[in-house]
């Protein structure tokens, strides 16, 4: 037998071939069947990173979990993940992707308000079920969405009376310039008037604003009891470095609905974010036996490479994951309307953010949320508030007697 | 009357941005006729500096003011040699050159070092004013602004070097014939307006934070105010960032920063529409 150079070559390439793909085919061959394919879409990049970090961790050690104890119905789970990178064009085009040529079971996916619009009719068009884990202004009604992070009726309705018990009535409002912050900060202005006080002014900023000097001007010559931030992203980091540095944390103290919701705390220096409160539904710090051993293992898995989990959103990625999965059990289907249905049930879940439950009406989730103080760049719970329903989107949406509804719903503050 | 002080100073320091992030480019391009694109992550990479240095342990100026000009005077050196030298009098192609040069930048840091957000605390703490507090770090900032520019004035008029180059840069044959050799002059002359360039960055680094992209946020506004300027680098430069600051600012308090932004872009066309040639075109024809 003569062995030409290209049988050589071939024998040689197959051979290196199956050596490489060896273990991927080893690991479904030990599941069986083909696997059930979830796509995540988060920021891995852009200034949107300090969120996505968390939830793609989150989203990869809650699969890896899964498969490790036999997948779902028999067959193994293939997360694969985009990185949008902090760009709305590309969450369009990854979602499509998803729906159409990934065929994905479900699409764990969106970090801001604004990249959660974007993709949401896409998802609900091509018939791709769709978990949003992130903390937002809430009023999202659409029954192909599951919102599994909390909204303003949790956070904001703990944060803001805690504000006006200990520091004072009156309070400013720096919030960023697109659907969340302007949402929210209607939210906020509206449990503060509650409250007995006043908003003296709101001021908005673009993601990419870095010079916040003449608005810390503004805010001392406004001279609030407190400052309520709604700022998001790595850029409107430096409105507290600048804050710190004007020398006003201790005279005007600061408030946020998202400070922590990424590494904020990790990056500013102890004497910048000391002090400041959050509500959140989860913080990395907090204390139970669930979450203690769930760090234990994620830590145990990362590593060096573990992120820190903040608040909410790499823990909620985690829960919405695990919610997914167990209506997929009882539906012992992978087909959208059948996991619906089943979560429709109101599948309630015992995790390291406490017990969590899917709220039917309005696909959103009832939970535990804790207001935290930032010590020497970590978390410390001040007060907790068990099992909070989501009352603002249930004040306006009810998915059981209007199934095919699809909007997002605005408060309606008069200001 | 407290207050009028406060957005007095914060004018001053916004002018005084302007002019920290715009003076390399006047070098660069106001002097030499180079369309830097790159010049953005000239500040980006002076910023790294300073964050990376400061992060080793070294001492917070020796990290802010002395690595950055240096690590980026050198790199500007290296890019002078390999890239721009080969391109003097293409503007189109050093366009093209440079940008290909920034996008280089920009990719290079993030693989180096993660897309992420970095920064260090403004050194000072704060000083009072009535029943305001300013940040000490701005007020240091309008210092080293119009100490950078004595020296950019003081290098240009007052020594050898200085008239060398500006006499290059007139009349690049002329200076050959008198024994000058205008390649070292360009390359020197570039190296430090990317010194600049990068000492800049790290002055603005504890206020804005560091990010690999954070350059696209500066160039657009230096070249406005360099082009704006006109003619005469340094006075053009200064009397530039003095007006589209000073609006930039006002309009930030009176609004929002958005429409702060606007407002200089208005201010800029409409000056340009006015004196197509720059301020200086018009103005002040004779001044450095």
């Amino acid at each position: 037998m003569t062995l030409s150079r290209r049988d050589a070559l071939n024998t040689v390439l197959f051979a290196a071939g199956s050596t490489l793909a060896a273990p991927a085919i080893m690991r479904h061959a030990a599941l069986g069947a083909d696997p059930i394919k979830v796509v995540g879409i988060h920021d891995a990049s852009g200034g949107l990173d300090i969120y996505g970090q968390p939830m793609i961790a989150c989203l990869d050690f809650a699969v890896d979990e899964l498969n490790a104890a036999g997948g779902l119905l028999g067959r193994p789970i293939q997360l694969i993940n985009y990185d949008p990178q902090s760009n709305i064009q590309l969450y369009t085009q990854f979602a499509t992707q998803a729906a159409t040529k990934d065929k994905a079971a479900v699409v764990h996916g969106g970090i801001t308000s604004a990249s959660r619009e974007a993709i949401r009719p896409i998802l609900r068009r091509f018939n791709t079920l769709f978990f949003y884990n992130t903390q937002y202004e809430g009023g999202v009604c659409d029954r192909n969405i599951f919102c599994t992070g909390s909204t303003p009726a949790q956070n904001v309705n703990k944060l803001v009376p805690y504000v006006q018990k200990h520091w004072g009535k009156n309070v400013y409002i720096v919030a960023a310039d697109y659907n969340y912050g302007q949402i929210t900060s209607k939210w906020i202005t509206k449990y503060v008037r509650e409250g007995g006080g006043q908003v003296l002014s709101v001021d908005f900023f673009p993601l990419d604003v870095t010079n916040f000097g003449p608005a810390i001007s503004k805010i001392q010559a406004a001279k609030p009891d407190a400052v309520i931030s709604a700022l998001v992203g790595g850029a409107h980091i430096s409105f507290y470095r600048q804050w710190a540095a004007a020398g006003l944390k201790k005279s005007i103290p600061i408030a946020s609905t998202t400070f922590g919701g990424g590494n904020e705390n990790i990056l500013l220096s102890p004497e910048e974010g000391d002090g400041i409160v959050s509500a959140f539904s989860y913080f990395q710090e907090v204390d139970n036996p669930l979450n203690k051993a769930f760090l234990e293992k994620f830590h145990a898995k990362l590593g060096a490479k573990a992120p820190y989990l903040g608040g909410e959103l790499g823990m909620r990625t985690y829960i919405g994951f695990n919610l997914w999965a167990e209506a997929v059990r009882r539906a012992k289907s992978i087909d959208r309307m059948e996991v619906i249905k089943a979560l429709e049930t109101g599948i309630s879940l015992n995790t390291p953010a406490g017990k969590t439950t899917i709220d039917a009406k309005t696909h959103h989730t009832t939970l535990d949320v804790f207001v935290a103080g930032c010590t020497n760049q970590a978390f410390r719970a001040l007060e907790t508030f068990p099992q909070q329903p989501p009352l603002d989107t249930a004040s306006v949406c009810d998915l059981a007697a209007h199934p095919n509804e699809n909007k997002q719903y605005e408060v309606d503050v008069k200001i | 009357m407290d207050y009028a002080v406060v957005v007095a100073l914060q004018i001053v320091s916004g002018v005084a941005t302007l002019v920290i992030v715009s003076l390399g480019l006047a070098v660069v391009f106001g002097m030499m006729r180079v369309i830097n694109l790159a010049h953005g992550e000239f500040l980006m990479l002076g910023g790294y500096t300073a964050i990376l240095a400061s992060g080793q342990g070294i001492n917070r100026w020796l990290s802010i003011l002395v690595l950055p000009p240096l690590v980026v005077g050198l790199i500007g050196a290296v890019v002078e040699r390999v890239l721009i030298r080969r391109l003097y009098g293409r503007m189109v192609d050093t366009m093209l050159a440079t940008w290909g040069l920034s996008l280089a930048f920009i990719g290079g840091v993030t693989m180096l070092f993660g897309n992420s957000v970095t920064g260090i605390s403004a050194p000072f703490g704060s000083f009072g004013i009535g029943r305001f507090h300013v940040a000490g770090y701005d007020m240091f900032l309008v210092l080293a602004s119009v100490v950078l520019s004595l020296i950019v004035w003081a290098v240009l008029k007052l020594t050898p070097a200085g008239l060398i180059a500006r006499g290059t840069m007139q009349n690049a044959e002329m200076a050959a014939a008198l024994g000058v050799s205008p390649e070292r002059v360009y390359a020197l002359t570039f190296a430090a307006g990317a010194a600049l360039s990068g000492l800049a960055g790290g002055l603005i680094a504890p206020v804005s934070g560091v990010l690999p992209t954070m350059g696209t946020a500066y160039i657009a506004k230096a070249f406005i105010t360099v082009i704006t300027g006109g003619a005469a680098m340094l006075t053009g430069t200064l009397v530039a960032s003095g007006l589209l600051g000073s609006v930039l600012t006002v309009f930030t308090f009176l609004t929002t920063p958005v429409f702060g932004e606007v407002a200089l872009l208005v201010m800029a066309i409409v000056l340009l529409r006015l004196l197509p040639r720059g301020i200086t075109g018009r103005f002040l024809r004779r001044a450095l």
